[in-house]
């Protein structure tokens, strides 16, 4: 667990990075360079421009992304391995969608009914202990897979990782500051993991917005209430890195989510409960000094009772 | 009769000015659950109101209040309904189609323009207009040499935002799809589907006959024009996925027919097919009633009913329930279901008109090429 960390909302109309990192490590005491993730751009990962002109202070960007491209050119068994894996989970996540259905279902009516409290809410929880359970065996489920997957081909042992590796700890020991920023949260989480990238930087100031916050919370948690195929039903993908405790972060909220529809709300909160679930729209800042949270205000959470409060009211 | 036929004529007994002020504080057509009210102030001998809905009469009279110069009619309009139309006003037995002065909504095609009414419940969707949050894609005017039909082609080409050589996009060819941009808001919903991850970053080529009711009545040169002139061209071009997979013919009506006749006539070239409001007229008997111009189209579909074999794999059909054509359509879904195709079908309360075309792409496109919206958190 990180002992100081912010966690930004989306950064693209309303960047607010440079004075979180000034509140981490003010560029008079450490003027070291900032170490940038933008793995999760993908392609577009060196087309930090806009970033840069905002901070406005020296700023590394590690090539998380590009790294990993010249590696599957090095090493096409591992190339071919990870995309097995890719179909694995694909399929793994598509046979919980299908049980996380009738959970959800079932919940959706009885958070739906009205009457007698007394027998609708004990239903209610039980139902929610069952999804919990689905939930906990998914998590468990891919955590298998990828255990499987690292026994088998051992890829922090292959020459090629360990030679990035080797460029990349060199830089974030200069590094005053990491960040995280959004984008595809898979591609930055498993490429993240394949650098060790946050053991190599330790325990140090860190800030991480949109899906690089989700890539720091212990379970990755995908959600649309409005997707034009498929369910709205938000899905559990797999476990985070767990660096900052009972958080479950919701960027892009604002757009993402009906927080006006109160009862799915309330489903929601009481789902991932007793994680915070917090909105991270932009603008919306959250700091952890080790102990305990604080926000900028506005910052917003789900409440178990399906409104939105401010964190910390 | 509702209360609001009552108030026009209580207005119209109290004098002009009581009507401008209804008009004033209700708008026309006046939507109310199921029942909308249309009004006509000035002068005419015969008011009607000119559609396009299948069943219905095709000429709906508008009744007199009294001596007046205002007319009144009421239907039935299901929910969330589109209804495209024109007011006929006779005078002196000449007739004249205009839209309807009171109403501010209009729905443009490569005729002209109509007047729109939306039933309860119905909203332009959001994705259609043009979102300032949304990065905007390019549209390149081109040509391209035909040896099929000899000459060039125009074309269109639009590139995603954010565009790179270096990678590589899946294709839509859009037939018709000058109208599509101009009629269907193409570029529009292209760039904010694509804002919204709803669909990944593609490139699409619009392309538009100089003889759409011949080349895309299934002719076999229009198939042969994009399998052998216009692919070959796009792929020396542009940075695609060459995989059948990530092409797409789209097309409406006719065009519809020309992207299922190319896909039959060239399987497994292309693997996505959106076929919006297709004319896919056949006879199980006798001869059909459409004119000469189907004639080759019922000739094609009736073959492709025998040997439908497997044209491509995975398939988006609509259609307006007010359409003649949903008939058709509806016959032609268990039949490309039962070729082994992944095949969706979509009716909606709406006519053959360019806005129900439009108002399909999201749910069309997303089906054929899913986006990375629950993964991607910018």
């Amino acid at each position: 667990m990180l002992s100081s960390v912010i966690l930004l909302g989306p950064q693209r109309h309303v960047p607010i990075v440079r004075a979180a990192a000034e509140t981490l490590v003010p560029v008079a005491s450490n003027p070291g360079p900032l170490a940038i993730v933008t793995a999760g751009w993908e392609e577009r990962e060196p087309e930090d421009q806009e970033f840069r002109d905002h901070v406005q202070r020296p700023v590394i960007n590690l090539e998380i992304w590009a790294r990993v491209e010249r590696i599957f050119e090095r090493d096409q068994e591992l190339l071919e391995a990870m995309r097995r894996r890719h179909a694995t989970l694909r399929s793994v996540q598509e046979l919980y969608r299908l049980r996380l259905q009738g959970h959800m279902d079932a919940l959706r009516e009885l958070f739906r009914r009205t009457g007698d409290d007394a027998l609708l809410e004990p239903e209610r929880h039980d139902a929610l202990v069952m999804l919990h359970g689905l939930d906990s065996q998914h998590v468990a489920r891919v955590a298998q897979i990828h255990h499987e997957f690292e026994a088998r081909w051992r890829p922090h042992e292959r020459a090629a990782v360990q030679r990035e590796k080797r460029e990349l700890k060199k830089l974030l020991a200069d590094a005053s500051c990491l960040l995280l920023a959004g984008g595809h949260i898979a591609v930055l989480l498993h490429r993240l993991r394949l650098f060790d990238v946050l053991g190599l930087y330790g325990d140090r100031p860190l800030i991480a917005w949109s899906a690089g916050a989700m890539a720091l919370c212990e379970r990755i948690v995908l959600f649309h209430d409005a997707p034009p195929q498929g369910s709205a039903n938000a899905e559990v993908m797999e476990a985070g890195f767990a660096l900052v405790p009972d958080l479950v972060v919701l960027p892009h909220s604002k757009k993402r989510l009906h927080t006006h529809d109160e009862r799915n709300m309330q489903l929601f909160a009481r789902r991932f409960a007793p994680a915070l679930c917090t909105l991270l729209d932009p603008g919306s800042r959250l700091d952890w000094n080790g102990r305990r949270w604080s926000a900028v205000p506005g910052t917003q959470r789900l409440a178990e009772n399906g409104t939105l409060q401010e964190v910390g009211a | 009769m509702s209360n609001l036929i009552h108030e026009v004529e209580q207005a119209v007994a109290q004098g002009r000015r009581a009507v401008e002020s209804l008009i004033a504080r209700s708008s026309f057509p006046h939507v109310q659950g199921r029942n909308v009210t249309f009004l006509f102030c000035g002068d005419a001998q015969e008011v009607t109101l000119h559609h396009w809905i299948h069943g219905l009469p095709g000429q709906l009279p508008f009744r007199r209040i009294g001596k007046s110069d205002c007319w009144v009619l009421q239907i039935d309009l299901p929910p969330c309904s589109r209804m495209e139309y024109k007011l006929g006003v006779a005078m002196y037995g000449r007739g004249t189609l205009i839209r309807d002065p009171l109403n501010q909504h209009a729905a443009r095609d490569p005729f002209g323009a109509n007047s729109v009414v939306y039933g309860e419940g119905y909203h332009p969707p959001d994705w259609t207009v043009e979102d300032p949050d949304a990065r905007c894609g390019t549209v390149e005017d081109r040509h391209v040499d035909s040896k099929v039909f000899g000459g060039w082609r125009e074309i269109k080409i639009y590139r995603p935002a954010r565009f790179r050589e270096t990678r590589r996009y899946p294709m839509l060819i859009v037939h018709d799809g000058f109208d599509y941009l101009g009629f269907a808001c193409l570029q529009a919903v292209l760039d904010n589907l694509i804002h919204r991850m709803e669909i990944p970053p593609l490139i699409a080529v619009m392309t538009q006959s100089p003889d759409r009711m011949n080349e895309y009545a299934a002719d076999p040169r229009h198939a042969d024009f994009l399998v052998q002139d216009l692919l070959p061209a796009m792929e020396a071009l542009l940075p695609l996925v060459r995989q059948p997979s990530a092409r797409a013919l789209v097309g409406a009506s006719f065009g519809a027919v020309a992207s299922l006749s190319t896909a039959w006539r060239h399987p497994g070239v292309f693997g996505r097919l959106l076929l919006q409001s297709g004319s896919f007229v056949f006879t199980e008997i006798g001869e059909h009633d459409r004119g000469p111009v189907f004639d080759p189209v019922v000739k094609f579909v009736n073959e492709f009913r025998r040997k439908p074999g497997r044209p491509s794999d995975t398939v988006f059909v609509s259609c307006g329930v007010y359409e003649s054509l949903i008939y058709y359509n509806r016959s032609l879904v268990p039949l490309l279901q039962e070729t082994g195709m992944t095949v969706k079908f979509r009716e909606a309360n709406d006519g053959h008109n360019w806005e129900n075309w439009r108002d399909r792409l999201r749910e069309g496109l997303s089906f054929l090429f899913p986006g990375p919206l629950w993964l991607v958190y910018e």
